[in-house]
């Protein structure tokens, strides 16, 4: 099979898998559509985390911080000023912006794990500020008014349209939802690593100074892509808390599931790779649902898992797997063709 | 204007609590080509870096185009018109070679001679290689790619850090054959040569630089061979 083939297959593959999620909600169990939703939300945080550090090196901790304030400008959003929930969803990723602009100028004074930590450090303060919110319930959280998923704006038409309880429709909304946030979250990553200024992180990536010497503006650039996966982030937290329905500091702001956890799927399935957080999610899943009656030692097992992979296929699954098959979806690098001249 | 494209005055450089420069004063006129010559460690490589914005200095000490540009970062000073081709080529090789040509278009302003098309018109080989990695190609298509890449800014002025390092004679003659269509586009030139021969055959006025220093300019007629050694060796020959 020729390179070309071999990727159109992939893209064919892809397209089928997206179809096949696009309907689950309407062949399929509630429990699978809940389940799945976390894994896309998951997916989410793991392809902006993937463009943060994989792509623009800045290894953040913190990207708590974007979850947690776009969750709590969503709860604002619906509980304070009436909105609804889908109009918080923006709301809280204009917030989680608004918070990295003040976030960059501070931690970007910072390299390497100096930043991480810098981030770590911003994270927190924000979840203390925001624990003094009595509004929001302040140090113990609050809920969302009972029946607010239920009129959300289109449950009703997805309630007659699938004929279902007004619960699994507002499931049902918030999983496409998911699924339509990881595909613009993929085509917007593939077209900014594919444009001018894609080519700029890359080169940096690269050689910093030779980039300088071009031209690029490391710094800038790095900028943008903090902010614009700040964004990302914040919608995604916002989503994932109105399937919550109830928002504490700690579970808004946690670093184990926000954080962590996205860098070991990162890392798994493969940083700087496009697909390696998709292969990183599915291998996660599986594995919480294996060890899932072994209480916190999967937490061990998580972490020799990444361990390994970090030690002996540092390009991740997806690295390993493209390398010894020659598969690629949406590859970023031009290759020579197959047989030169 | 006065016809003073970039000129330096008593530029100093320190990497650390080494200094490398020490009151260096040249100057460019437009139209023209310098070559500046000396030995390993005598501050050539340096010296592009501190008019490129990429090593700090004394503010002050350069002016390009009238215009006091000690100050600037090095995308600022790209955008002034001045491009580099680094030492080492310094291609990116994750990217292809039309890639890595792009990437040079990246501060470029309006329009100028310099395309994609007008790159690979004086390079064709590197028109068939497009889509290879940059790092695939010889070192000669190497060293065009990174001159090709420092021309997509379209810029006044082209500085070339050791162009010839490690190259066959025979490439290095092709390599400079591309000069005379280079300044023909508007750009004055910098070489940074090892290669004295090259430098003089190429160059209407050459800098002599000795541990940080210029020791000797002059035009090449005017330079003797002992001049030259002197200057470059520190001792008659």
């Amino acid at each position: 099979m020729s390179k070309t083939q071999k990727t159109n297959l992939m893209r064919l593959l892809g397209l089928g898998v997206v179809v096949l999620l696009a309907l689950v909600p309407v062949i399929g169990t509630r429990a699978a559509v809940q389940d799945l939703f976390m894994v896309m939300t998951m997916l989410v945080l793991a392809l902006n985390w993937n463009m943060l550090a994989g792509f623009a090196g800045l290894v953040s901790v913190g990207q708590q911080a974007f979850v947690g304030v776009g969750a709590y400008a969503m709860f604002a959003a619906v509980i304070l000023w009436g909105m609804d929930p889908l109009m918080g969803i923006l709301i809280g990723g204009l917030a989680a912006f608004a918070l990295s602009i003040p976030m960059a100028f501070f931690t970007f004074r910072l390299n390497g794990a100096y930043f991480a930590i810098g981030t770590w450090v911003v994270s927190e303060i924000v979840r203390l500020s925001l624990a003094q919110w009595k509004a929001l319930g302040g140090g113990t959280g609050t809920s969302l008014p009972k029946g607010t998923t239920k009129t959300m704006f289109g449950v009703p038409q997805i309630k007659d349209m699938l004929d279902v309880s007004s619960a699994a429709a507002a499931d049902a909304l918030t999983y496409w939802l998911a699924l339509v946030l990881v595909l613009a979250t993929l085509g917007i990553s593939y077209a900014f690593l594919r444009s001018r200024m894609g080519l700029g992180l890359q080169a940096i990536r690269d050689n910093t100074e030779a980039a300088k010497s071009v031209g690029v503006d490391p710094t800038r650039l790095k900028a943008l892509v903090f902010l614009l996966t700040a964004f990302g982030t914040g919608l995604c937290g916002a989503l994932l808390f109105i399937q919550i329905t109830r928002v504490t500091p700690e579970a808004a702001f946690s670093v184990v599931d926000w954080t962590a956890f996205v860098i070991f799927i990162t890392v798994i399935g493969g940083i700087g790779t496009l697909p390696g957080p998709i292969v990183g999610v599915i291998v996660f899943y599986a594995l919480q649902r294996l060890l899932a009656d072994y209480g916190t030692s999967y937490l061990v097992v998580l972490g020799l898992i990444g361990i390994a992979i970090m030690l002996f296929a540092r390009r991740g699954l997806w690295g390993l797997f493209s390398d010894r098959t020659g598969f690629e979806l949406l590859p970023l690098r031009k290759m020579p063709p197959a047989r030169a001249q | 204007m006065s016809d003073v494209l970039l000129s330096t005055r008593d530029l100093t450089a320190h990497y650390g609590d080494f200094q490398a420069l020490f009151g260096v004063d040249i100057e460019l006129r437009r139209g023209e080509t310098v070559a500046i010559i000396g030995a390993n460690g005598a501050g050539k490589t340096t010296l592009m870096r501190a008019i490129t914005g990429l090593l700090p200095h004394a503010p002050d000490a350069i002016r390009f185009n009238g215009e006091n540009i000690g100050a600037l970062s090095a995308p600022e000073v790209l955008e002034r018109g001045i491009s580099m081709v680094p030492e080492g080529r310094r291609l990116f090789p994750s990217l292809s070679v039309e890639e890595n040509l792009m990437i040079g278009a990246h501060k470029r302003k309006g329009n100028g001679y310099w395309t994609l098309e007008t790159v690979y018109d004086i390079v064709p080989i590197l028109r068939e290689r497009r889509h290879h990695p940059g790092t695939a190609l010889s070192g000669g298509q190497q060293q065009m790619v990174a001159i090709g890449r420092a021309l997509m800014s379209n810029p006044e002025m082209l500085l070339c850090d050791e162009i010839s390092l490690g190259l066959a004679p025979v490439v290095i003659k092709e390599i400079y054959a591309s000069f005379p269509k280079i300044k023909e586009s508007g750009a004055s030139i910098i070489v940074v040569e090892q290669d004295i021969g090259q430098a003089l055959k190429v160059a209407d006025r050459v800098y002599c630089m000795m541990e940080g220093r210029v020791t000797l300019q002059g035009t090449p007629a005017e330079l003797s061979r002992d001049d030259i050694h002197n200057a470059y060796f520190g001792v008659s020959a």
